[in-house]
This record gives C-alpha cells, structure tokens and sequence, in this order.
C-alpha cells in the first residue's frame, strides 16, 4: 500500500517549514545585534567615544575613527549626490529610450555590481597613487563616492519617476519652462525619495572596509586636513578584530557601527514610507 | 464680427502612426466660448494641445499653421504662448502646497511681483473663477483639502491669473456634480467679456447651453462649425445630426 | 539659451556613472593584464602561489573562491527561497510589512561583523564538534550563505509578488492549495527573476572580502575536506595588497582582472536572464 500525503497535508507540512525557515533567518539577525550588544555594552562609555585612541587600540577611544568615518562619508556624499542627481534627471527628464538611456543605466547597473575589494584596488591605483592624492579622505571618499553612485542613481530615479506626469503637464501649461519645472516642482515632491537614497548611500559607505582600508589608510591620528590619512569605524573594527588587539573595545566599536547602521536604515526606512505614502 | 483670435490652416497631427488630426481649418474669433463636440477619439484633446504647444512634448509631428493674433505660434516663445493660451484639464490636479501657492506660482514665473501685487492677484483670480468667498479664509491651507468642483475652479484661478488671452477648458466638468457644472458654466458666461474660451465638452447640452459657435469633430475631421443656435437646429451634416440627436456617443 | 546648456551639463553628469567603470576597468586592467603575458598562462593558472619568488599560480584561489561561493548558495538559496516564498504567498500583509525590512537589514551590517560573529562563535562551535581548526571551507559557506540571504530574498520575493493575480487565481479555481499553486503556477512563472537573483547572490559571494578573511583561514591549498582552510581571490588581494610591491603587486591586479571579469559576465548573465520574461 503506497503512502501518499494528500496536498493539504503537504500544505501543511510546508507552510511549518517556510515559516521556521523565516524565523531562523530573523533569529540570526536579532541574535547577531544581541550578541554585539550584550558584549559591547560595557566598552560604551563617554570615554570610549570621545578619547584618541592609545595603544594601537587597546587603550583610549575611538574619536578619531569617528571624526574620519564622518569626514569620509560626508566627502563621499558631496560628491555622489550632484553626480548621481544629475544623472537620475537625466535618465527621467530628458532621454525617452534610445541608446544614450541604456548606456547610462547600464554603467549604473554594472557599476553596482562590482565587489568592493575591486574599489579598493581602483581607488589604490587611481586616486592614491596615480592622481598622488595619498591615503587621505580625499582618497577614500572618493572612491566611496564611485561605489555609492549606482545606490543614489537608483534611488533618485525612482523618487523622480514617482512624480505624477501631471504636475509636469500642469507647470509646462503654465509657461513655465523646464528648469525651473524640475527645481520648483519635480525635485521638491521627488524630495524624501532621494534624500532615502542619500541616506542609504551613507549607509553603504559606513559599512565599507575594502574599500576604505587601501584609500584611506589606517592612521589613528585625529584627521587635520582633507589630505589626512584616516581609520574609519569598521577599518578601526577589522584590525581590532583580526589582530585580536581587544576584545573588549572590538566589540564597543561594532556596536557604535551597528547602532549607525540601525539609526541611518531606520531613517531611511521611515522616509520611504511617508513618501510612498503620499504618492501611492 | 471680432477679430479673428486664433487661425487654424491645414493643419495635421501625427503621433507615432495615428493621424489625429486632419486637415483642419478653423478661426476661432476673439470673445466668443467657442465649443467643440465629439465623440471619443475624435481629436479634440489633440486640438486643444496644439494650441498650446504641448503637444510638441507628446512628440506629435505638427504640420500645417496655427496663428495666434496673426502671428505664427511657432515663432512666439513657448513659455509666452502657453501664459497667452491657457489650458484646464478634465480632471483638476492641484499641484502640492497651499491654495495661495497654487495661484502664484505661475505668475511668479513669468514677472516680478511684490506682495501686495501677489496678494491683489490671487484675490483677482479667485473671484473671477467664483471661488473666493468659499476660501478667502483658507488661503493657507493646503488645495488637496478642497472638493473636487473647488479643485476645477481653482485650476481656473491658477490660469486665469496668468492673465491670458484664451482660454481652454478640456471636458472641465466631466467628473463633478451638476452644483460644481453650473457654476463653472456661469464663470464662462461672466469672462467671456475679458477672454476668448474654447470648450471642449463631450456633453452636447452644455455645448448648446454656453457655445456662442459649436465645431463637430469627428475622427480627427471638423465636420462642421456654425453658431451653436444653428449647429443644433439645422446642421447640415448627416453625421452631426447623428451625434447631436444621441444615435452615436 | 538657458534650457539647451542645463541639458548639456545634466548629459555629462550622467556619464559619470559609465566614466567610472571604464576607468576602473582600465586601470585594473593596465595594472593586471601585462603581468598575466609577462609570467605566462602556465604559470598564472598553476596552484602555485608564491609571489616574490617568480610563482603567480592563482588556480588555488579560484577553486577556493568557487567552493565558498558554491558553499554559500547550498546553505543560502534554500534559506532564502523558503522566505521569500512565506513572505510573498503566505505571510499577512501586516507581517510582510515587518518581516520584509528586517530581513533587508541583514544586508546593512557590515561584512566585518559577519566575519567577527563566524570568528567569535561559528568557529569554535566548529571546532569542538566536527574537528580540524574551525576556519574552514564550511565556516565560510555558513557566513556567506547568511550574507547573501537579503539579495536573493528581495530579489526573489520582487519577482513573485509580479506575478500576475490572475494566475493565482486560475490555479485556486481548479481546486489546487497554495502550496501546490506556488510550486506548480508561481515557481515556473517567476522562474527567470528567481534565478537572476541567485546570481547576483552568487556575485556577492564571490566577491566577499573581509569577511572570509577572517573565518576561511586563507592556507594556499586546495582543501581536502570541507574542514580545511582555504583562501579566495580576494583574500589574497586584500591580504597582500598593503605590502607589495613590482610584479607581486601587479599580480594582484592581475587577480583583481579575474575577479572583475567572472562578475561582470555573472552580471551579464543575470541581467539577461531577467530580462527573459
């Protein structure tokens, strides 16, 4: 007698199974910022975010690694955003398809998919030594400038699209022409979108170590000047980590990368919401 | 007879491979509500955006010659022509910010206003279009919080205070209450002094209602064209007395 | 006129994008290229791997990256199909609402932590229960397959959700159950979308650094076993990048070339792919 399970049974059988499949990849998440967060705890104090660090790490705070993982990112953002702007008002204002729209979106798409080690090499060779700018933050945030473009090209994109084609119609019936159609209406109501994708882009660019580690370098000097080498947070976290200077302070670092993380995807996520929401 | 406002020679418009619009022949004369009747598809959006040169960004390929004042629109600066030709769609979109912004925006573009012109200007405009009392209070609230009939009546504020010439209203009323209908038809009746309106309605009593002169298009033709009191009691053509008597819709 | 040159300006801007790939490609390129003729094909593709002696083997590496990659797709595609699946055709909306943002936070912590996590608890738990160092082929497969889950879960769960309604529709209509529906209607439909985010899962994996560095033990050798160490293309260059110098370095470009060429063609693939339907 053959055994058969009838299809509401399989149903069953693998609605269980999805569903633990879920909750063991939510597990892993919650256990992953728990565990960060019940060894860090200790190592974050007042000191910790505000002192130099001593030691190769194993002493003092993580200030500097701060301080350089604010300058690389904000020099990154100045950077990409005009430039990935430029290009989402491009793509959607004035190419209708055609081959200039699929090369754009091409290089954009490609650009996307290239692994950050392959940054950290490109922004070695090119902006350190080539253009002889150094381990600096000019060179790191460059290079992170390069690897965020595709996320705030993406984005804008999509904020700008969202906007309804009659607001447009509706402007250019006024006389009003096409700038200043997209400054004072395109960009203003496509506005939470890409700050959403900026946001995302600083995310991106916080996490990152291949890339920054052989652009910015790692000095734990507080940085004076834009030409400064600079650890950032998760480089300051690699080292930390790999050469097993402190556990302690190891884990205090992961946890301020982990809270950023949190704090900028959970802006990020908020804004999204309220934009879809007013448009969809 | 008044001057003749806008001349339509020859003209045809192709879009991809649709020929929406043949060979029209048309003067709109200055001060008249010139109407336009029609089953769907027949060309009169089409006719409405050529006017305006909006039709340019639909990627249309306009031929023939369209004259505003005896001068060719094409040679007019678009931004010019558009704030000389206004147009209300069929369905009122407010654009986002408050009932006041929505007024000046355009204008702002166009000149140099100091606040108490602005202010004199949304006044203006709103009065005319018969919505100022419902609002004077409110001007700082947001326009999405109007109605719908409000909304229509504030697009024709937003045009109105472009200061135009003409005037043209795509299906204005087709999505509002009877209330909302009449009182836009009597803001038409009161302008028709200051402007020259073109109405493109698919509602033929209301064509008979406010036309002075009433065009019959019908599959990218004008069929016919005679003062509305005429076109409705003797048209001279088979298919407009079809459409007019409901054979056809 | 005003118009014309913002149009010009905008027109530059957007080749930003492609200007920077082809200026990464050619500089890699420059670097890596002349050192592959230079060395010899027989040398560079030998498991020999030996640098400031004259040795530029890298096949070691490509197998090590191939087996972590593969790896990473046993432990994650299941994983990730069985969420995406829950989430697009079981979950109540409210849950997706949730559930979806969370598993895409995954993809926010960075690759440091992962690789901290696998050194601090993956590794011994391997250690003490299947033996050799813990740093392992196996290690590096786990935290990979977890890394890779968000791509493949959006990417998976997008293609599902644009299956028509009508579809489903059809199928309750004849009597089958959800499951039975997903596995005969909704699986083949989304089918291309599916595979195309396995690739672009698979692209991530293979080009994951620092991570692997600090699970996968980074020995030259091909592993025997799942539980020995071995070393990518990436940890090779991230590791030596920092002290190399003339060919050695060179070298590394040269497997940055690699690297970047089995990438785009896997990207060139995915997007194909998806664009079948």
């Amino acid at each position: 007698m053959k055994f058969r399970i009838g299809p509401r049974t399989s149903q069953i059988i693998a609605y269980i199974f999805l569903l633990v499949c879920t909750i063991f990849v939510i597990f892993i998440l919650i256990f992953i910022i728990a565990f960060v967060f019940k060894n860090g705890f200790s190592s974050l104090t007042w000191e910790f975010l505000t002192q130099k660090t001593k030691e190769m790490g194993k002493e003092g705070g993580i200030f500097p690694s701060i301080i350089g993982t604010i300058l690389v990112t904000l020099f990154a953002i100045v950077v990409a955003t005009p430039l990935g702007l430029g290009s989402a008002l491009y793509l959607t204002e004035y190419t209708r398809g055609g081959l200039v729209r699929r090369l754009i979106s091409f290089g954009a798409d490609c650009l996307a998919g290239v692994p950050s080690i392959i940054f950290g090499l490109f922004g070695f060779i090119f902006f350190v030594i080539t253009l002889k700018l150094g381990w600096s933050i000019i060179s790191g945030g460059l290079t992170l400038a390069v690897m965020i473009l595709p996320t705030i090209i993406r984005t804008s994109e999509e904020a700008i699209k969202a906007v309804p084609k009659s607001y447009r119609e509706i402007s250019y019936s006024l006389g009003v022409g096409k700038i200043d159609t997209i400054l004072k209406i395109v960009l203003p109501t496509a506005f939470p979108g890409i700050l959403t994708g900026i946001i995302l882009g600083i995310g991106r660019a916080v996490s990152e170590t291949a890339a920054v580690i052989f652009t910015a370098g790692s000095s734990l000097n507080i940085p004076t000047s834009l030409f400064s080498s600079t650890r950032t947070l998760a480089v300051h976290f690699y080292i930390l980590a790999r050469e097993g200077i402190s556990m302690p302070k190891a884990y205090g670092t992961a946890m301020v990368l982990i809270i950023s993380i949190l704090v900028i995807n959970f802006i990020a996520y908020r804004l999204m919401h309220r934009f879809i929401a007013r448009y969809y | 007879m008044s001057d003749c406002k806008i001349k339509i020679t020859d003209l045809n418009l192709l879009f991809d491979k649709i020929h929406a619009l043949k060979n029209i022949n048309l003067n709109i004369y200055a001060n008249e509500i010139f109407s336009i009747i029609g089953p769907a598809n027949s060309g009169k959006s089409s006719l409405l955006r050529a006017l305006n040169r909006l039709a340019d960004l639909d990627g249309a390929i306009v031929q023939g010659k369209i004259e505003l004042d005896g001068v060719n629109i094409k040679d007019i600066p678009v931004n010019e022509l558009r704030r000389r030709v206004g147009l209300i769609f069929a369905t009122p979109i407010v654009l986002p910010g408050t009932i006041y912004k929505n007024i000046v925006y355009g204008p702002k573009m166009h000149n140099n206003y100091s606040k108490k012109e602005l202010d004199e200007l949304v006044y203006f405009s709103l009065a005319s279009a018969g919505l100022w009392e419902e609002v004077k209070d409110r001007l700082w609230d947001s326009a999405s919080n109007l109605s719908g009939g409000q909304q229509q009546r504030l697009c024709i504020a937003r045009t109105i205070a472009l200061k135009p010439e003409v005037i043209m209203m795509d299906e204005p009323c087709s999505g509002l209450d009877p209330i909302s209908t009449a009182k836009i038809e009597n803001t038409m009746l009161a302008l028709k002094d200051k402007f020259t309106f073109i109405l493109v309605t698919n509602n033929t009593k209301q064509a008979a209602r406010i036309g002075t002169r009433t065009a019959f298009f019908l599959s990218g033709e004008l069929i016919e064209v005679a003062s509305t009191e005429q076109l409705f009691t003797a048209p001279r053509d088979k298919r407009t007395n079809d459409y007019i008597i409901g054979r056809f819709g | 006129m005003k118009e014309k040159t913002a149009e010009k300006i905008l027109l530059i801007i957007s080749f930003s994008a492609i200007i920077s790939l082809l200026l990464i490609t050619i500089f890699i390129f420059i670097q890596g290229v002349p050192l592959i003729f230079k060395v010899g094909l027989k040398n560079f593709f030998s498991t020999h791997w030996a640098p400031t002696k004259g040795y530029f083997g890298i096949l070691s590496m490509i197998v090590g990256s191939l087996l972590v990659t593969i790896g990473a797709l046993i432990i994650g595609v299941p994983l990730s199909l069985a969420c995406s699946i829950f989430l697009a055709e079981f979950a109540p909306p409210p849950a997706q609402k949730i559930l979806k943002p969370i598993i895409e936070l995954l993809a926010g912590i960075p690759s440091v932590v992962y690789g901290f996590i696998g050194i601090v608890i993956l590794i011994p738990l391997i250690r003490n229960t299947l033996g050799g160092s813990g740093f392992s082929v196996l290690s590096a497969s786990i935290i990979l397959g977890i890394m890779i889950l968000p791509t493949i879960v959006s990417i998976s769960y997008d293609s599902l959700v644009a299956v028509p309604q009508s579809y489903r529709e059809g199928s309750y209509a004849l009597g089958a159950t959800k499951w039975q529906t997903v596995l005969m209607v909704l699986f083949p439909s989304a089918r291309s979308g599916i595979i195309a985010a396995i690739i672009l899962g698979m692209g991530r994996a293979i080009g994951e650094t620092m991570a692997v560095i600090m699970i996968a033990g980074n020995a030259l050798k091909i592993p025997g076993s799942v539980l020995d160490p071995v070393r990518t293309i990436t940890s090779t260059i991230a590791l030596e990048l920092g002290y190399s110098t003339g060919d050695h370095r060179a070298a590394l470009f040269a497997c940055g070339t690699i690297l970047f060429i089995i990438i785009v063609l896997l990207n060139i693939i995915a997007i194909k792919v998806a664009s079948r339907e």
